[in-house]
């Protein structure tokens, strides 16, 4: 598949947003706030997500031998394994089976087209089974509700877990009212389940085999699980005599009681269902009877006086009649079990919990964000893995790197890293730009030739904000002009209709220096705090306590990171911040320190961002070593630090850089928890009502709490905001492909928020979106609570 | 932790519009024909002193199984924590019996109830020693909201009734 155009991608997002957009939203935000709630209520959740990822990761460690294992066990119960290489070794196996089962059966003979009866599963929509069987003269039918809309509307899943969710209640009415001419138009919901029950609970009783996925394969007992809501998984496993179950090869477990955590987790995970309906655990041929409609007057229990006894056949070879085929498929997972960075990719479930968490998916739904078969946040690793990185690259750059998903995960997969590293792939296997020379001059990184410029530009934002901000405000004029916004656009790829951020003269480093720097700080720190009400302190008070270190107990000094929004955009967060921390009695130091390598990631030039990492660290070595805390502000800065650097930085140096470094609203938080005075700060009436966006890392850092305790204490009255995302990302949405998507999801959020007279945010593209859109100033929290306020 | 697991059954069930009703062995028989919609289909019950009404029929054939508007079987165990009942693929045709009516009717011993889903997997555990490796864990209704709206009764029961004998 060749690699869509930018206007190609923006019109087809577009048409997205429009045709699919909402059927998606209404059904994956709901799947998701369910998700949160059940989460909520499962004390040992924690405890069960480690459990379910390192029984994952035992298993996949030892594949090879639980393949071996599951093959005895289910030879020993009279199934039979086998192990196919790709897509089209499984589609002839099963092609087989079929064949042979009907020539036994003697349909054939009858002029009759071999029948089959399938419950959805992602493994045979990524081989094609269905086509693969038609084309052999078999007939097949889904029987997932879902599944079967699509297969009767010739669509394909847009998700993993609701097949058919973009197709909404009218639009599968006005399908089947045309396609199969009722009596009664189908209006309701019910009247379609109904007809649908009837109709295809004949095909079930009819077909010659059925074909069921399997969620989890337990090797040592030879053991399928199978979990759906409807119970058709369970109709064509037990009704023909044949079973042919299909299941990566990943899905492999070693015991029964490695099952128990999965059972626990992934209804909660996929829908928010505390557990499913139906949970079946077959070991097949299953000692029930077989269901032969064509013989109505014959006992389902058969003649067979040793299976009629209801004993059960306790012996474990089932019904005689039955015949059960475990398919296994490789198809490229054994190579990903190899990858060091794509292994994780075969934990995954499949319950759907990323996708539902993505404000990006919520928008657009899995066509959008979605390869040749998975969708959503981890369709990443699953397309590289089995169809090939063209088919993961299509859509990779819908991940944001929110990392929004990662709580919702149950195996605890860093989803947002997967795509990060299919992007770099992606990134080195392109050609070589004819602009690149416009880029060269500004871009220091270490990157192979040939990787979109957009993206090496935004990659070393860092270097372009450094040469900006020290021609402003020319730049900034240039910037905006007509011409140099077309020429932005066309090669850089900014959407015109962007504002671009508006670059200072004096950076936050530079106005530190000026004010005196450290020794200034470190006197502002010691001087005593205007009392509300009270009058200011004569300077000889000020000196005394200046001598008295750690007036309030805090023996402390801060680090504070110029991040390169902070250092050149938002300055004015910047300067609060110091004021702040001074106010609490911390001394400052604002050293000009190398970039966090966020930009980097961001874009997938990892070599680049694990340069910028080492730098990073051996800057800030000597204060770690004297003992100080690194403040941070800009919170995807503070997330590269805390999540990404443990793939790029030896693990002692990225646990100093993690227990030492802070949020700059926990580190305010962590004062006032032990004596720092709040009364030194801006504070509300107690009771003034504050409309607060998290930032998405933030949240997945458990970082929203502490900011909102610090309003709380402050005298606010802080309302967070639910919209999983702000819609900007970052680099995102300043991207021409992009800004239609990121405005639908900024929209959400800004609808959310509008009413309050104040709103805070803590990232800085979070912030400009909301500004956007809300057309009013939009602080950081920092901002509204320095001494004097935001508009001081 | 409660101690009551049955009426922690109760009320899981009660979350999933299930009926329970508790009974004596010895009136086990009669409560069960008042529920059951005929025509009616089961597999035996294997409880001292409890069986199946007379117009239940046990070894049914595909005609009168696709007719049944009630299936009754058995239930090896029951977790209290979700309001589960675990139906044991068996010759006499408990899963298909327990699946294709529109009601089911699960009949569980009080002792057979377990606490939680933990319980419920050494339950489990056991039985697939025995050889009764091929269970179900029918928690509810049959449900679907693929056609735009929930509805249950979807390929398995739209209703679900649950006995427990109190004396077992
Ligand atoms: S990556 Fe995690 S959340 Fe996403 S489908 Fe797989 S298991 Fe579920």
């Amino acid at each position: 598949m060749a690699q869509r155009t930018r206007t190609e991608r923006a019109d087809r997002i577009r048409h997205l947003l429009e045709t699919e957009g909402e059927a998606i939203h209404a059904h994956a935000s709901a799947s998701n706030a369910r998700r949160y709630e059940t989460y909520g209520a499962t004390d040992d959740l924690e405890a069960l997500r480690t459990e379910a990822r390192s029984i994952k990761e035992d298993a996949i460690g030892r594949l090879p031998d639980l393949i071996e294992t599951v093959r005895e066990a289910v030879e020993a119960n009279g199934g039979t394994v086998y192990l196919a290489d790709d897509a089209a070794d499984a589609n002839a196996y099963v092609a087989d089976v079929v064949e042979s089962r009907t020539d036994a059966n003697g349909t054939t003979e009858d002029g009759d087209t071999p029948s089959v009866v399938k419950s959805k599963s992602m493994t045979t929509e990524e081989i094609d089974l269905n086509e693969g069987l038609e084309t052999e003269g078999i007939a097949v039918t889904e029987t997932d509700l879902g599944e079967w809309v699509l297969q009767v509307a010739d669509d394909t899943p847009s998700h993993i877990v609701g097949p058919a969710m973009h197709i909404s209640r009218p639009e599968i009415a006005d399908l089947f009212n045309e396609r199969f001419d009722p009596d009664e138009p189908f209006e309701t919901a019910e009247e379609l389940t109904r007809f649908a029950r009837d109709h295809l609970g004949e095909h079930i009783r009819e077909a010659d085999v059925g074909i069921t996925g399997a969620n989890f394969v337990v090797a040592d007992s030879g053991t399928i699980t199978l979990i759906t809501n409807e119970g058709n998984a369970r109709k064509c496993a037990v009704t023909p005599d044949t079973h042919v179950a299909i299941a990566g090869v990943e899905k492999l477990i070693p015991t029964l009681s490695d099952l128990e955590p999965f059972v626990d987790i992934i209804a909660k995970s996929a829908t928010g269902q505390p557990i499913s309906q139906y949970v079946t655990m077959l070991s097949p041929p299953t000692d029930s009877p077989t269901l032969d409609f064509d013989s109505p007057d014959e006992p389902i229990t058969g003649d067979d006086d040793g299976a009629a006894d209801g004993s059960g056949a306790a012996d474990g070879t089932g019904d005689p009649d039955r015949e059960f085929h475990l398919v296994l498929l490789d198809n490229g997972r054994m190579n990903m079990r190899e990858d060091d960075q794509l292994r994780e990719t075969l934990y995954c479930i499949r319950c759907g919990a990323c996708s539902n968490s993505c404000a990006n998916f919520q928008s657009v739904g899995g066509h959008g964000f979605g390869g040749e078969t998975y969708s959503g946040g981890i369709a990443t690793g699953w397309e590289a893995g089995v169809h090939g990185q063209e088919s993961a690259a299509e859509f990779n750059d819908l991940c944001t790197g929110c990392s929004r998903c990662v709580d919702a995960c149950p195996v605890k997969i860093d989803i947002p890293w997967i795509n990060t590293v299919v992007r770099d792939r992606v990134n080195r296997s392109g050609e070589s730009e004819s602009y690149d020379f416009l880029v060269d001059g500004l871009t220091p990184d270490e990157e192979t030739g040939g990787i979109d410029l957009g993206k090496r530009f935004f990659g070393n934002i860092g270097t372009v904000a450094k040469a900006a901000s020290a021609t402003a405000p020319v730049s900034n004029w240039l910037a905006d002009v007509g011409p140099v916004r077309r020429l932005l656009e066309r090669t850089l790829g900014i959407d015109h209709r962007r504002d671009l951020p508006s670059f200072q003269r004096e950076s936050l480093v530079d106005w530190f220096e000026g004010r005196g720097g450290f020794a200034t700080s470190k006197r502002r720190a010691a001087e005593p705090r205007v009392q509300r009400g009270g009058a200011a302190v004569s300077s000889r008070r000020a000196e005394r306590a200046g001598t008295r270190d750690g007036d309030t107990g805090l023996d402390r000094e801060v680090v504070l990171y110029p991040d390169v929004y902070t250092n050149y955009v938002d300055v004015d967060r910047g300067k609060a911040a110091v004021r702040t921390l001074e106010a609490l009695g911390v001394p400052v130091r604002v050293p000009d320190l190398p970039e966090s390598g966020r930009a980097a990631l961001s874009q997938g030039m990892i070599a680049t961002a694990d340069r910028q990492a080492s730098r990073l660290y051996a800057a800030l070595a000597e204060d770690l070593d004297a003992g100080r805390d690194v403040v941070v502000i800009e919170p995807s800065d503070l997330a590269a630090v805390h999540r990404e650097y443990e793939r790029l930085l030896p693990e002692g140096s990225v646990e100093r850089l993690r227990t030492n470094s802070y949020e700059i609203c926990e580190y305010v938080y962590g004062l006032l928890e032990n004596g720092a005075d709040p009364s030194a700060l801006s504070t509300g009436d107690g009771a003034e009502p504050v409309a607060y966006h998290s930032h998405c890392q933030q949240r997945t850092l458990d970082l929203e709490a502490p900011t909102v305790a610090v309003l709380e204490r402050c005298g606010y009255a802080p309302e967070t905001s639910s919209a999983e995302c702000c819609g900007m990302a970052g680099s995102f949405g300043y991207k021409r492909e992009y800004y239609e998507l990121s405005m639908d999801v900024g929209e959400r959020l800004a609808s959310e928020v509008e009413g309050a007279e104040t709103v805070v945010a803590s990232g800085t593209s979070c912030g400009d979106q909301l500004e956007t859109l809300l057309d009013r100033e939009v602080p950081h929290p920092i901002e509204l609570l320095a001494p004097g306020g935001y508009r001081a | 932790m409660t101690v009551d697991t049955v009426g922690r059954f109760e009320r899981a069930l009660e979350g999933l519009e299930v009926g329970l009703e508790r009974v004596a062995a010895a009136d086990a028989t009669e409560r069960i024909e008042t529920i059951v919609a005929e025509p009616a289909v089961g597999s035996p019950l294997p409880f001292d002193g409890v069986s199946l009404p007379g117009e239940v029929t046990t070894e049914p054939t595909t005609a009168e199984l696709e007719a049944a508007r009630t299936g009754v079987t058995p239930v090896g165990f029951a977790i209290a924590e979700y309001g589960s009942v675990a139906v044991e693929s068996t010759a006499d045709g408990a899963e298909p019996i327990s699946l294709y009516p529109e009601r089911h009717v699960a009949v569980v011993a009080a002792s057979d109830v377990v606490p939680d889903l933990s319980a419920g997997f050494d339950r489990l555990a056991d039985g697939f020693d025995r050889g009764r490796d091929s269970v179900v864990f029918a928690t509810g209704r049959s449900a679907t909201a693929d056609m735009g709206d929930l509805v249950h009764g979807v390929h398995g029961p739209g209703d679900v009734r649950v006995i427990v004998l109190e004396d077992r």
